[in-house]
């Protein structure tokens, strides 16, 4: 793979390229902690949700939920990865007044994923794939709460516990747009298969980003040996919880590097902050100020052993994946771009596809991308908000390829029930707005527009593409209802007009 | 005769004849326990919940109902969580600590029908051999030399139950047993202890020291008498992970049938030079006694127990420096007064809050887990620990059960060692090789020192395989026919 760097920063020195990883961290849907029966859900009043264990107390024990185990084998399948049958629960040990154990419970030697395989999309068409080095469970800590009170600080302790997985990539993305497509895609994948809900603005997913800079040739030099020598010092970039910022922060954290770099200094290993607001990264601690976690095994747990069988009947269970529903799509005829769009959300890929049945793909498509997403996008909704379902959008673009009504009609028939709801064929028959087909009916309107304009008819003959304004006229006449293709016709029949034109 | 010097098994007769009542057991053993503070056995007396206890256990038999332990009034070691009465796991840290929980062990001798009579004295966590880094001060012996008014420990850290049972201050006692802290307090005091295999007991609600070798079981004044409360307190517990889901048999049942034919393992390794001649003795005479009953006596190799403190001294304090972590002043327990931020008061709460031998242990618990030292330490020693565990396999391919002496020495005086830990940990030495295989393990009394001091044997059992440590365990019990009592020195 010796692809050319694909975003590259200018130095005085020289050209330098960029190379990303990311940790994500992922909340795993459950209605239950991941070693407690305390419930997780989201926005309790505070310390509402603790167990006896979340909250430390003497003599409380783990016991782990299966069902947090089966969501991370699922996305260990979603991402193509090695299930690891044995793994191992450590102990993560460092103080801090939200940890109430005084350690996490994670897996550090042995974890419960391996090595998996993300593809990505990007915008110019082509496709990378990004590598996924583990997946592991790891329980969340609580929350500190610093703001309410001016000499004390508060601790809520609802999300202690919480399950979350933590996604590895390999150092496989080169520039900002890929680094926010990985994560877009994960949060596809996750979703998909209802093991994270996604949810960035409640803390269900972050990221943190591993950023270096190195000179052109240095990522297809790792790439060729795998060593990490080829590539310059990492920073981390703790935390950061949308797409758009996951972008900024590799650019602002990029050329902060080669400006350091160009300047000849070093760039010191270290844990930064994204601050949104200023647009910067900043130093939270440096590696000599790192933690000595003195991981071990936990003696509370037992190896998690997993029988293959039982990975085999979730793997059988999986549903259609992001990637798979997009070749489909583009198998029935959608161009390669618009499947993209259409698998990125699954409710909207579910949308899509119950408006798609029995008609034409491309036509079900560019009524959903036109019409559908143009209104919602007018009304600030999201697909899950949308006022007309599925099967109403189904049967209108039914009907306007079997010709009941008009295209022009179509988009009438929408905006109805976009405001006032009502079933599309009950009120295509109840408001008349069935397309006229009946040549008669065409014919007395054409006479009537041929009588009405004489001038034209003279003029028509010299210039055919007049033929067109005697078109919308005969609409007119017809209060939009005749099919346009049977009034051109029956038009240039009358008219003497040419075929073409 | 005062019925506090019933065993377990002749309560349970004498409660099912009526011949005393509930009420009047726990009344003699609070007026007992009133007159003995000075032994300074319990750290918390619950009199008024024991009475309430023994009029329900008084009702139900009166109903005709009753579980195994009906009615007898019981001591509980102050590890074990017991909902709404203060435990403190002999800590300063945890001095206002009261569970909202009560452990599973507890629970199941409540269930039983059985009395609380309180909480007893320990080494702080469990952490010693002498209950003397008690945050409430040490108990002492029942048990004096012959000519000599010396305070002697009742050994560690289950002392307050073994000076307990000992002075006749509760029928039976609870005790932890993580390095020997159930067997070697039984063998100084002339009590039955027995650490049953690891995952037969839940540790649920047991205030941890080392998860991975703490077991809860009996201490009591009979073989017989730790065959029914064993009984009780094992039980699967889906709430604890290492809890093993197997069958509790009736251990009671199982001591009879005698031990012709039982092949009983020496290992050669626990000869050690410069062991008291008294120990090597008693444990000769420990052998012949079980050949004379019909059991054959076999040498065996147990060829890394040079190693067994090592190592126990590696892992216990590395997952004691974990789990002892969650002690830092924030959520409950002891809070340091004026500290200045976060990193002070989990400073100096802890400081106040652990004792030495505590602070010891985290900080050498914590420099074996450190990055650069975990492989020269930690890691070598999991890898002892399993050839440890791999003598016992193969010696068991020769016997059924060992037979060892269970401490190198009798009740040493309070203060002797304290200030020598090295000298204090070689008490475990005939004990740790137990927890690290995670077997079970039985101190039976079988004799005294020339001084008058209690000495015990302990047999060594097949992982799950209690009941044939306990018949082993009564036949020394029968021969031995230690039937000695401390003279009691202690009342007011």
């Amino acid at each position: 793979m010796n692809a050319p760097a694909k975003q590259t920063i200018k130095g005085e020195t020289g050209d330098w390229e960029i190379v990303i990883g990311m940790e994500v961290h992922a909340q795993v849907t459950s209605k239950s902690k991941l070693f407690s029966g305390a419930s997780t859900e989201f926005g309790a009043e505070p310390n509402s949700q603790v167990s006896f264990v979340d909250a430390g107390l003497p003599g409380m024990l783990p016991v782990i939920n299966e069902k947090c185990v089966e969501q991370a084998v699922r996305t260990g399948l979603g991402l193509k990865a090695q299930i690891n049958l044995r793994s191992l629960f450590d102990r993560k040990n460092y103080f801090y007044p939200d940890l109430p154990q005084g350690y996490q419970i994670s897996q550090f030697k042995d974890p419960i994923v391996g090595e998996g395989e993300v593809m990505l999309d990007l915008k110019d068409g082509s496709t990378i794939k990004v590598g996924i080095e583990r997946l592991h469970l790891e329980q969340d800590a609580g929350k500190s709460l610093h703001d309410q009170s001016p000499d004390s600080s508060y601790v809520d302790l609802n999300r202690s516990g919480i399950a979350l997985m933590e996604i590895v990539t390999k150092p496989h993305m080169r520039t900002s747009e890929e680094a926010a497509a990985f994560l877009k895609k994960l949060r596809a994948i996750v979703r998909y298969l209802g093991t994270c809900d996604g949810n960035m603005d409640e803390g269900s997913m972050r990221a943190d980003v591993n950023v270096s800079v190195c000179r052109v040739g240095g990522y297809d030099k790792f790439r060729a040996d795998g060593s990490f020598k080829h590539l310059g010092t990492r920073c981390e970039i703790k935390n950061v919880n949308s797409m758009r910022f996951v972008a900024m922060a590799v650019e602002y954290e990029a050329r902060r590097q080669v400006e350091i770099l160009e300047g000849g200094g070093t760039i010191k290993q270290e844990t930064r902050l994204f601050d949104s607001k200023l647009n910067e990264t900043r130093s939270m601690r440096s590696k000599e100020e790192a933690h000595d976690y003195r991981y071990f095994p936990d003696p509370d747990l037992l190896p998690l052993v997993l029988e293959e069988a039982w990975v085999e009947s979730i793997r059988k269970s999986l549903p259609e994946l992001p990637d798979e529903k997009r070749a489909r799509f583009v198998a029935a005829g959608l161009s390669p771009y618009d499947a993209s769009v259409l698998v990125a959300e699954r409710e909207l890929a579910d949308y899509y596809e119950a408006l798609a049945k029995g008609v034409d793909a491309k036509a079900a498509a560019n009524w959903l991308n036109n019409e559908v997403l143009g209104r919602l996008n007018r009304d600030g909704l999201s697909i899950t908000d949308v006022p007309v379902s599925a099967a109403a959008n189904n049967a209108i673009v039914a009907m306007i390829a079997d010709n009941t009504i008009s295209g022009k009609i179509a988009k009438d028939l929408l905006d109805i029930i976009w405001t006032e709801g009502g079933d599309p064929r009950a009120l295509v028959e109840s408001r008349g707005l069935r397309q006229v087909t009946d040549t008669g009916a065409i014919d007395a309107a054409i006479e009537a527009v041929i009588a009405a304009n004489p001038d034209k008819v003279e003029e028509v003959k010299a210039k055919p593409k007049l033929a067109a304004w005697f078109v919308g006229q005969v609409m007119k006449q017809t209060g939009g209802k005749a099919n346009p293709g049977a009034v051109n016709a029956a038009l240039k029949k009358r008219l003497n007009l040419p075929e073409e034109g | 005769m005062s019925p506090t010097a019933f065993t377990l098994a002749g309560a349970r007769d004498a409660l099912k004849a009526k011949k005393i009542s509930s009420t009047e057991l726990t009344q003699a053993f609070l007026k007992a326990m009133e007159s003995a503070r000075g032994l300074n056995a319990y750290v918390t007396e619950t009199p008024e919940k024991a009475l309430a206890m023994a009029a329900a256990s008084d009702k139900r038999r009166g109903e005709g109902i009753g579980g195994a332990l009906e009615g007898m009034p019981l001591a509980i070691k102050d590890l074990f969580a017991t909902r709404g009465v203060r435990t403190t796991a002999g800590s300063n840290i945890l001095s206002n600590f009261v569970p909202p929980y009560e452990s599973t062990v507890t629970q199941n001798l409540w269930d039983a029908g059985a009395v609380m009579l309180g909480k007893t004295n320990m080494d702080e966590f469990a952490m010693g051999s002498s209950n003397e880094t008690s945050a409430h001060g040490p108990v002492f012996n029942p048990w004096r030399a012959k000519n000599s008014n010396a305070n002697l420990v009742p050994g560690g850290s289950s002392g307050g139950s073994s000076a307990a049972v000992a002075a006749d201050l509760c029928l039976a006692a609870t005790g932890t047993d993580t390095g020997g802290s159930i067997r070697q307090p039984a063998a100084v005091t002339g009590t039955v202890g027995i650490k049953p295999t690891y995952g037969r007991c839940s540790r649920w609600g047991i205030v941890a020291f080392a998860s991975s070798l703490d077991q809860a079981g009996p201490m009591t004044k009979t073989v017989r008498d730790a065959a029914i409360l064993l009984g009780s307190m094992a039980s699967p517990d889906p709430r604890d992970s290492t809890s093993v889901n197997v069958h509790v048999p009736d251990y009671e049942k199982q001591l009879e049938g005698g031990i012709k034919g039982l092949k009983v393992g020496i290992p050669k390794e626990y000869r050690m030079d410069g062991a008291p001649p008294e120990i090597a003795a008693l444990w000769d005479k420990g052998a012949l006694w079980l050949k004379e009953q019909g059991a054959e006596i076999v040498e065996v190799s147990l060829p890394h127990t040079k190693y067994a403190l090592p190592t126990y001294y590696i892992v216990a304090p590395a997952e004691a420096s974990s789990n002892l972590a969650r002690y830092d002043g924030v959520r409950f327990g002891h809070r340091a007064k004026g500290a200045r931020d976060i990193t002070d008061l989990y400073e100096r709460s802890r400081a106040e809050g652990f004792g030495a031998e505590v602070q010891r242990r985290i900080l050498i618990g914590t420099y074996v887990l450190s990055a650069g030292y975990y492989d020269a330490y930690y890691a070598r020693a999991q890898k002892l620990r399993t050839l440890i565990s791999r003598d016992f396999t193969q010696a068991y391919a020769k016997c059924d059960v060992l037979l060892t002496p269970a401490t190198p020495g009798p009740a040493f005086a309070v203060g002797d060692k304290s200030d020598d830990p090295v000298a204090m940990y070689l008490n475990d030495v005939f004990t740790v090789t137990v927890n690290l295989a995670g077997l079970p393990g039985l101190s039976v009394p079988a004799g005294l020192t020339a001084n008058g001091l209690p000495l015990g044997l302990q047999l060594i059992g097949k992982a799950f395989d209690e009941g044939t440590v306990l018949r082993a365990g009564l036949a020394i019990e029968q021969a031995a026919n230690f039937t000695h009592k401390p003279a009691n020195w202690w009342s007011k």
